[in-house]
Formats: structure tokens, C-alpha cells, sequence
């Protein structure tokens, strides 16, 4: 059983667990100036709508570049922010967004 | 169990009257005076344990979507010719999905293992911002623990974890174990189950559950916009991350709109009724003072 690629994995985890870790484990964070901690504040919304806006309306085209998609998937992403904020339900939000562009490609129109 | 997501700040919390927080948090009231022998106050406790079971409910959804591409994770690996090990490895080591895809297709390609290290550390910058946000959060746990808690972080662990501190106003291990866990256990079974039987099982696309992790994420961060200004960066990190991905690549939107959201953010005039944003999260309440840490 081949092991080679064990190495590789070793090496990207060498570079990915640093960005995971150093900012938590630099000493001073709590300490940091207030606008500075305001701003770090606000990382995580913005983070995280950017990774559902480049995951949803972002893919790779045929030949390999980036384009602009609005499909289905971003219909189901709405929706379930929509069930979100109207009923509080995560579950709910998920499989509604699952069950739309599920049911809409299996009709053909997606 | 009902899967109610985290709430807004206005929402009631089970187990005792809400304060409004700096920055926009919310908690029980006697949050803040840890009893004098240290016992946790019993209105904290239960508030605790209330966002804890929220965390439950919410990991439900990203254990579902973490399964469903654990599965094909391990058919491609198999596919590239990895062997078990080696694809099990990478999941166990990287413990992240975008990366590891990637790195399936490169190797498939004969692509030189520098470059695919190089790739790596692109794609997972945006890990930075998720460590750098859950920081001031988590600067009072022990050393070990925050470089242990460090692996575990991944986009779903961060978005758990942020929503789960911001209901109870203070960090809380066995809340972010908890949540970690559920991304971290199902996508190394997942691993092996698709490696080993993937070609049984029907794809994730045919039963819509390419979306569950976007959808997820989406509902994720609505729990986390608490305020004007969290809704300006997350609206701006959005598009910022479009339009930039849309000119170079998905990993480098993601981290820009990630850094510049924020500053966007910061440029909306601050009103009188808006919470004070600048303020760490509660000092008197980590878990450690409240004998909440596992």
C-alpha cells in the first residue's frame, strides 16, 4: 500500500494549521486597541458571506476561468435565510434549500 | 430536539433575562458576577447549556453536508489513486474539504507537490480571519488548548462556535468541541465510506446537497449579523468576494472580501442606539470561571 502521499499531506497541513493557529496563539490579543477589536468583530459576517457568495455565484467555466452563475443554488441559499429569519429553524432552512434545487433539477429546469 | 437557529439579539434565551452586551451579545444577567466560590451561576448554566443543544441542532446540517462530500472526497482519492491511508491521511492532517479536493485533482494531474503546497496555503488563507475573530474570544484558554482547538477550525467549527460565544457572551470549550466534532467525524468516516463504497451511492448533486453547505453558511451567519454593522460587512464581504473571485479566484475573494467587508463596515456612522462594538467579550463569564470547561 502506497504511503507517498502521506508526506504531501503532511506538508499542506505544515501550511495550513499556521494560519489556524498563530492568530490564536499570539500572545497580547486581548489587547489589542478597540478599533482594532471592532474590526475583528465584524470579520466573522463578512467572512462567512463571502465564502456563501463566492461558493454559490462563483464557478469554473469550461475552459478553467472563474464566471458569474445564478442558478437554482442561489434561489435554495435564500430561501432558507428567508425560513431562517421567519421561523428561527436551521434544519427546516436546510432541507427546504436541498429539496428545491434537488426537485428542480430533477424536472430538467436547472 | 427542535432546530431553531441562533437567535437574533432581540430574541428571548431560555434560562433568565436578556442584557444587551457590547457589541451586540447577549446573555443572561448574571452573567458577569461569577458567585465568589466560583459557583456557576444556575440562570448562566442553563443558558449554557441551552446554546449548547442550539449547537447540536445547528451541527446537524453541517455533519450532513461534511458526509455527503466526505463521500465523494474519498471516491476522487480513490479514483487519483490514493491509497486509504494516504487519502484518510489528508483528511485527518489538512481537515479541510476545498484543499483537499483540490489537491485530489492536482495530484491527478501530475501537478509538482509544490505547487500543490503552495495551493493549499492559498486556498486555507482565509483561515486567518476565522482564527484572528475567535481570538479575543478564546486568549484566556490555555495555550495547548487553543493550539489543539486550532486544527479543528474550519469554516463550519468557526461559524458554530462564533454564533454559540455571542448567544452566552464568553467562550465555551465543550460548545466548540462540540461543534468541531461534528464536522470532524463525519468527514473521516465519510472518507473511508466513499473510498471504500462511494460508487454505491447516489451523487450528492442528484439530491441537492451541493447547496447544504452554502445554505448552511448562509444560515450560520445570519445568527452572527447582530447589528447594522454586521449586516454592512457581511453585505459588502459578499459582493467584494464576488467581484474579486469573479477577476481571479474563488480562495482570493473569499479572503478579500473577508478583510475589506470589515473596513467597509467600520465607515457606517455609528448611532446612539447601536450596542458599543469595540468591546472584548465578557471577561468575568469564560468558562473556565464558571466551571463550564469540560
Amino acid at each position: 500500500m502506497s504511503l507517498d502521499l502521506v508526506v504531501l499531506a503532511i506538508l499542506m497541513g505544515a501550511v495550513t494549521y499556521p494560519s489556524r493557529a498563530i492568530p490564536l496563539l499570539v500572545p497580547g490579543i486581548d489587547r489589542l486597541p478597540g478599533p482594532i477589536l471592532a474590526y475583528l468583530r465584524l470579520v466573522g459576517p463578512a467572512v462567512l458571506a463571502a465564502l456563501v457568495a463566492a461558493n454559490v455565484l462563483v464557478v469554473t467555466k469550461p475552459g478553467g476561468g472563474p464566471g458569474l452563475h445564478v442558478g437554482i443554488e442561489s434561489v435554495g441559499v435564500l430561501v432558507a435565510i428567508g425560513i431562517v429569519v421567519w421561523r428561527r429553524n436551521l434544519l427546516l432552512g436546510i432541507a427546504a434549500a436541498a429539496f428545491i434545487v434537488a426537485v428542480t433539477r430533477a424536472v430538467g429546469l436547472a | 430536539m427542535r432546530g431553531d437557529i441562533a437567535p437574533l439579539s432581540e430574541r428571548p434565551e431560555p434560562g433568565g433575562p436578556i442584557l444587551s452586551e457590547p457589541g451586540g451579545r447577549t446573555s443572561p444577567a448574571p452573567l458577569t458576577g461569577a458567585t465568589p466560590a466560583g459557583t456557576p451561576p444556575p440562570a448562566d448554566r442553563d443558558a449554557v447549556r441551552a446554546s449548547r443543544r442550539r449547537v447540536a441542532t445547528e451541527a446537524a446540517g453541517t455533519a450532513v453536508a461534511a458526509a455527503a462530500f466526505g463521500v465523494v472526497y474519498g471516491l476522487a482519492a480513490r479514483g487519483a489513486g490514493f491509497s486509504p491511508v494516504e487519502a484518510s491521511a489528508m483528511s485527518v492532517i489538512v481537515f479541510a474539504g476545498a484543499s483537499q479536493f483540490a489537491a485530489v485533482g492536482f495530484v491527478a494531474q501530475g501537478l509538482p507537490w509544490p505547487a500543490i503546497v503552495l495551493l493549499t496555503f492559498l486556498i486555507n488563507a482565509r483561515h486567518v480571519l476565522y482564527a484572528a475573530a475567535l481570538a479575543p474570544w478564546l486568549h484566556r484558554r490555555r495555550r495547548l488548548d487553543r493550539a489543539a482547538m486550532a486544527h479543528v477550525l474550519t469554516d463550519e467549527s468557526f461559524a458554530l462556535s462564533l454564533g454559540h460565544f455571542k448567544r452566552i457572551g464568553h467562550s465555551d470549550a465543550t460548545g466548540y468541541w462540540l461543534g468541531a466534532a461534528a464536522i470532524f467525524i463525519p468527514w473521516q468516516t465519510a472518507t473511508l465510506i466513499g473510498y471504500f463504497g462511494g460508487e454505491a451511492i447516489p451523487s450528492p448533486r442528484a439530491l441537492g446537497l451541493d447547496v447544504v453547505f452554502a445554505a448552511t453558511m448562509a444560515c450560520l451567519a445570519v445568527a452572527v449579523v447582530t447589528g447594522r454593522r454586521e449586516l454592512v460587512a457581511a453585505i459588502a464581504g459578499a459582493a467584494i468576494a464576488v467581484a474579486v473571485a469573479l477577476a481571479t479566484s474563488t480562495a482570493v475573494g473569499i479572503v478579500v472580501g473577508g478583510i475589506v467587508g470589515p473596513l467597509m463596515a467600520l465607515l457606517v456612522p455609528h448611532r446612539p442606539t447601536d450596542p458599543p462594538d469595540a468591546a472584548p467579550p465578557s471577561p468575568g463569564g469564560h468558562d473556565e470561571a464558571i466551571g463550564v470547561a469540560p
